[in-house]
């Protein structure tokens, strides 16, 4: 899957401490466009303090971030979102009482053309609609039938896809999904995993951070395992079985250098 | 371990339940659920029917007129209260605010001689710069709306004391602050300027709240504000303009309230911090944020006062209108807690 192309999103050195804390020790990760790069790790390896590095949400004290080839300095996440970075979180971070179009494009609404637009402010609704339905349709959510839907009127999983196809509409380069999947049920899993395979094979790179074993080897291309506030190796599932990644990251075993 | 499970699967004994037909009253509910203002305006037409059995002075169009102007003041205020609690606050001191900009309007007329327009637009600075202060100490010290306005209740209502020197203000008609209390006639309906410019608010910002990204932003923010700011909804700025639109609705009810009072009275308007909120929960706006709509909150100030108003004619003991106010905002809160808890 992972033809060697230019890396769309590269960490190199990356540092951050909190206080006297450790969160990332020199973490370097690369990520090509149409894979599914999984992160794993046990609980304080620095894995959402990597992916909110990457995402904006924190600003690194050393190192650098480069998409596509250049230097970026991210501030805000909605810097990262302006390079193409989306992150999908954990909490359903959908608006409950709003539809599914409306969540689409929350906070970044189409206006009207024209003066109703420039002067009046007016939403171009219709055009918003039109355009989520065929993110939906593109993206094969078949559990979403009616965009007028509101959201709370969803199930857990129908949410989080909708958080996903968020983020699959407008990053143009990167989806991270940070545990999108641990507050859902099997079925839902299912959904949301399908999700993210089709948006890979549209040529996005994805990071996926989950502490389900199955799942990881199930969907990823290649793992990067914290460990300790550092990378303890990056392997694949082709390479290393579940028991090894798991070894690896709590330290019972050494990776063995290899080209991967 | 099985991640490829289909979800069309074949329909299970669960999934034949979920799809059973919805009773009667899930039907209701879901339907007030999406027309949050729907119950109220039911509430007023049985309300007016019934006040109309009882004595047929109540549909007189003199009535309906004086109910019209009576509500004008609240209703405005209520447009403010309105978009603040949408975002999940309230503003206790809405009404203290309107007091004092009020009495500036009139003051600087009177005792300053300052031209009516530019009293006026003073009035209305003072109104939206009270209303930043509570805007700012929500959003920057992160203090709950609640004790924020609870405060700032007390610190504008003692500024409207020390200002007033204890002293109420007459203007004259011809001055453009008594413009609001200007007779409009349409047909037999006499209406006032004032009731016409709430209207006018009422407009604007239920425009801005259904067809602008703020109005989305605002009930995104309301309903859950960690997903707002995940979103990418700078989150600080919507609570902020939620206050400052406030603010915008205060001034509007100041001059109404110079127009109905005949200038500027510290002690008038002294329940009317309460009152916008009774219209605004009667009128179905969810305490708890992101759900409602402005026009429900005028229907809500209208029924408190056919309620007033028909209780009066029907001979009653006024001490029951208070009493019937009381028993109407439990209820609207009971119903829009019913309304809340099932959800599809």
């Amino acid at each position: 899957m992972t033809t060697p192309t230019a890396p769309v999103l590269e960490a190199k050195g990356l540092v951050k401490v909190f206080g006297r804390v450790v969160g990332l020790n020199d973490v370097d990760l690369t990520l090509y466009p149409g894979e599914v790069l999984a992160v794993i790790g046990d609980n304080g390896a620095g894995k959402s303090t990597l992916i909110k590095c990457l995402s904006g949400a924190l600003v690194p004290d050393r190192g650098s971030i480069l998409v596509d080839g250049s230097e970026v300095n991210f501030k805000r996440p909605q810097d990262a979102r302006e390079a193409g970075i989306e992150t999908v979180y954990q909490t359903l971070a959908v608006a409950p009482a709003l539809d599914i179009a409306s969540n689409l494009f929350l906070a970044r609404e189409i206006r009207r053309k024209g003066v109703l637009g420039s002067v009046f402010r007016m939403l171009d609704t219709g055009e918003m609609k039109r355009q989520a339905s065929d993110h939906i349709k593109r993206l094969g959510i078949s559990t979403l039938q009616n965009i007028n839907q509101a959201v709370e009127t969803l199930s857990g999983g129908q949410r989080q896809s909708v958080a996903v196809a968020r983020a699959g509409a407008f990053g143009g380069r990167v989806v991270i999904l940070d545990e999108p999947t641990a507050a859902l049920g099997v079925r839902e899993t299912g959904q949301v995993l399908r999700l993210v395979r089709d948006l890979r094979d549209q040529g996005l790179g994805i990071i996926l951070i989950s502490h389900n074993m199955p799942n990881v080897f199930d969907v990823a291309d290649r793992i990067h395992i914290q460990r300790l506030g550092g990378c303890a190796g990056v392997i694949t599932p082709q390479s290393h079985s579940m028991e090894d990644a798991v070894a690896i990251m709590t330290g019972a075993k050494k990776l063995v250098p290899e080209a991967g | 371990m099985t991640t490829h499970v289909d979800s069309e699967a074949t329909p299970a004994p669960a999934e034949d339940f979920l799809n059973r037909p919805a009773t009667p009253a899930q039907r209701i509910q879901s339907v007030l659920h999406r027309q949050p203002a729907l119950s109220p305006a039911i509430v007023l037409v049985l309300a007016a029917i019934v006040f109309s059995l009882i004595n047929d002075r109540f549909y007189a169009l003199q009535n309906l007129s004086l109910v019209a102007q009576q509500v004008a003041v609240i209703g405005s205020l209520a447009v403010g209260q309105t978009v603040i609690i949408l975002t999940a606050g309230i503003d206790l001191s809405i009404g203290a605010v309107m007091v004092l900009a009020s009495l500036l309007m009139s003051k600087l007329v009177a005792d300053n001689h300052l031209p009516g327009v530019l009293a006026l637009l003073a009035g209305a600075a003072v109104a939206i710069a009270a209303q930043a202060v509570n805007g700012l100490l929500v959003t920057r010290i992160k203090l709950p709306p609640f004790i924020v306005t609870l405060g700032t209740l007390s610190i504008f209502t003692a500024i409207t004391l020390i200002y007033a020197k204890g002293q109420t203000v007459s203007l004259d008609p011809g001055n453009i602050l008594m413009w609001s209390a200007d007779t409009v006639s349409i047909g037999q309906l006499n209406l006032t300027t004032g009731v016409l410019l709430m209207i006018a608010l009422y407009a604007v910002v239920g425009y801005a709240l259904r067809y602008t990204a703020w109005g989305r932003h605002l009930y995104a923010v309301g309903d859950d504000i960690e997903a707002a700011r995940l979103a990418g909804i700078s989150v600080n700025r919507v609570l902020l303009s939620a206050y400052l639109v406030g603010g915008f609705a205060i001034a509007v009810g100041a001059w109404i309230l110079v127009g109905r009072v005949g200038g500027g009275d510290p002690n008038s308007g002294l329940n009317a911090n309460l009152q916008s909120i009774t219209a605004v929960v009667i009128g179905g706006t969810s305490l708890f944020g992101g759900r409602g709509v402005v026009l429900g909150s005028l229907i809500g100030a209208l029924i408190v006062q056919v309620f007033v108003n028909g209780l009066a004619l029907a001979g009653i003991d006024p001490n029951y209108q208070v009493l019937t106010v009381g028993v109407l905002v439990i209820a609207a809160v009971s119903v829009d807690q019913w309304i809340r808890s099932v959800k599809s």
